[in-house]
């Protein structure tokens, strides 16, 4: 054992410095910001901010527009995250097959979306998702779907976020995918063929049964990913059409950054945080017990 | 055998059509931006300008000022990149190669900061920086990301694989523990630099909330920021729109295919550490 030495504290001391300023004294600071009125007066004096106790949450909880970015939330949520791990999952099933050829330039143009900045992206969809020169009603043509005015109608225009994000990130759940796929014994399947099962039936029984830890990780990272909805509603629809893509995190943004009321955004933060909180303990309780059996 | 080879086709063809269906916004994207303005209102949609044309370019790099939004971009992913993969290696050295006190709590609770997102601390970060005259700045957008309790994971990980013997004999020599980290550590561990970095520079270039918040001036504006803000005064302009597209999603585009390996490598292990 070697004498005591400061050199791994003071190695570790850029970070831990970095991270206490950064992170733990403003994650506590937004947690007591929470309970007091902070608004663009207090932003000019600090002083001016004084405690209300709940009222933030109060007042959250009994205001429609905050129910109405936790529906969108978990609409996008629910519909989004599922969808883009079942493209994922087809995509690498089928990518993964022997009979493929020029499986790694398939796979770079499915991943590209992935790596492309989602600001960039958002922009060139919405011009996709335009009424009159867009390209997708003029694909729907071909299939005799009348075209619509996707991002200015509120009931098409949070389907139209979300086939978006299917698209920008079904690449990465993909790859995971792939990478979980290596790990089934080619002997089940040879097993699972002499016995007489056919493709569907050794995917059910064999591939999905298998990648159940692969799928626990990426709905996990998926759903933590998706919770934090901005950009897309940001660039593409503002949040409307009334209010039909409002996010948690974009009324969080205005709230704070447009109008101030930071006690009250910070509030909106927590609420998000909790969220995120009760996904994580789910999924280390399920892990937990698949261990254990 | 025969029947194998047609599946293998139609099997092949069909993953490929579906490629050319998600790879047509990007081609799009491209054909549109070399158009001249109002070419692209067109019904049925154009996919090849009639002739091509560097117009719009010239309006984003003349007019708009894309190249200092394009430099912008650029300093502060290379100095995010390297602040990050420096403070985080040495992080990931001390917990990978020394024993002491806290060290377990310490490592622990850098991993517990990575279950609450970013967002939660967003508002007084913006104060903090706000007294530390740090906004509008590059340090603005550099520190309150730099540290990645993944990052420190991943290093302790991959350092932890490297012999000690080398540190040990490198000690006896009358190395400096400093030392150590620079000439032995940093060159073995370049595989998890190369990921690493490849990972810190595309976040940061494809970060925008944080910029946007952090920026209020248009001269340090980065792409996505200085992208939004065109989309708000120039949105009728299609082809304008598109060639700022191009030139916020290329230099990043560029940098993947270049250096694809190492980063499908890191993507595979982070997911496979859980």
């Amino acid at each position: 054992m070697s004498p005591w030495t400061s050199v791994p504290y003071v190695f570790i001391a850029p970070s831990l410095v970095l991270l206490t300023i950064f992170f733990v004294i403003p994650v506590v600071t937004a947690f007591l910001m929470s309970f007091t009125d902070f608004d663009i007066y207090s932003l000019a004096n600090l002083s001016f901010a004084r405690f209300v106790g709940m009222r933030n949450y109060t007042n959250l909880f009994s205001d429609p527009l905050f129910w109405k970015a936790m529906f969108n939330t978990f609409y996008f949520l629910v519909v989004g995250a599922p969808l883009t791990i079942f493209v994922a999952l087809i995509a690498a099933v089928l990518l993964n097959s022997k009979l493929v050829r020029f499986k790694s330039v398939l796979r770079v143009g499915y991943f590209a979306p992935v790596v492309a900045t989602l600001v960039a992206v958002s922009v060139v969809w919405k011009y996709i998702y335009d009424p009159h020169f867009g390209l997708l009603n003029y694909a729907l043509g071909f299939i005799g779907i009348s075209p619509h005015d996707w991002l200015s109608n509120p009931f098409w225009a949070m389907p139209a976020i979300i086939l978006f994000a299917v698209w920008k990130n079904f690449g990465y759940t993909m790859m995971i995918f792939l990478a979980g796929l290596q790990t089934i014994p080619e002997a089940l399947y040879e097993a699972a063929e002499i016995d007489g099962a056919g493709p569907l039936q050794r995917f059910w029984k064999i591939t999905v049964p298998m990648l159940a830890p692969t799928t626990l990780f990426v709905t996990v990272v998926t759903l933590i990913g998706y919770l934090q909805l901005f950009a897309e509603p940001y660039i593409m629809t503002g949040g409307g059409p009334v209010d039909s893509t409002l996010s948690i995190v974009l009324l969080m943004y205005q709230q704070g950054f447009r109008y101030w009321q930071m006690g009250y955004a910070a509030s909106i933060a927590f609420v998000l945080a909790a969220v995120i909180f009760i996904f994580t303990m789910i999924e280390m309780k399920i892990q937990g017990e698949t261990k254990a059996a | 055998m025969r029947r194998r080879r047609v599946k293998s086709f139609a099997l092949t063809a069909f993953l490929a059509i579906v490629a050319i269906v998600v790879l047509i916004p990007f081609f799009w994207m491209i054909t549109t931006s070399f158009m001249k303005t109002g070419e692209s209102f067109a019904y049925p949609p154009v996919f090849w300008p009639k002739r091509f044309t560097l117009e719009q370019y010239a309006i984003l790099f003349k007019r708009l000022h894309f190249l200092r939004d394009f430099l912008n971009s650029f300093a502060v992913a290379s100095l995010m990149t390297i602040c990050s993969l420096f403070i985080n290696s040495l992080a990931g050295f001390a917990f990978a190669k020394y024993s002491f006190k806290g060290r377990k709590f310490i490592f622990t609770s850098f991993l517990a900061t990575m279950v609450i997102p970013a967002q939660v601390g967003m508002l007084p970060v913006f104060l903090i920086l706000r007294q530390m005259g740090m906004l509008n700045t590059y340090w603005g957008l550099i520190l309150p990301g730099a540290v990645s309790a993944f990052s420190i994971f991943f290093f302790r990980q991959y350092m932890s694989t490297i012999p000690t013997d080398l540190i040990d004999s490198a000690r006896m020599d009358g190395c400096s523990d400093f030392r150590i980290y620079w000439q032995i550590m940093l060159p073995l561990a370049k595989p998890a630099l190369v990921t690493l970095g490849i990972f810190t520079f595309l976040g940061t270039w494809n970060d925008f909330m944080w910029p946007l918040i952090v920026l209020n001036r248009d001269t340090m504006y980065t792409l996505p920021v200085a992208l939004a803000n065109l989309m708000g005064e120039h949105a009728p302009d299609t082809e304008l729109m598109m060639a700022g597209s191009v030139v916020t999603i290329l230099p990043i585009m560029v940098l993947f295919l270049a250096l694809q390996k190492s980063y499908m490598s890191g993507l595979i292990a982070g997911s496979l550490k859980e």
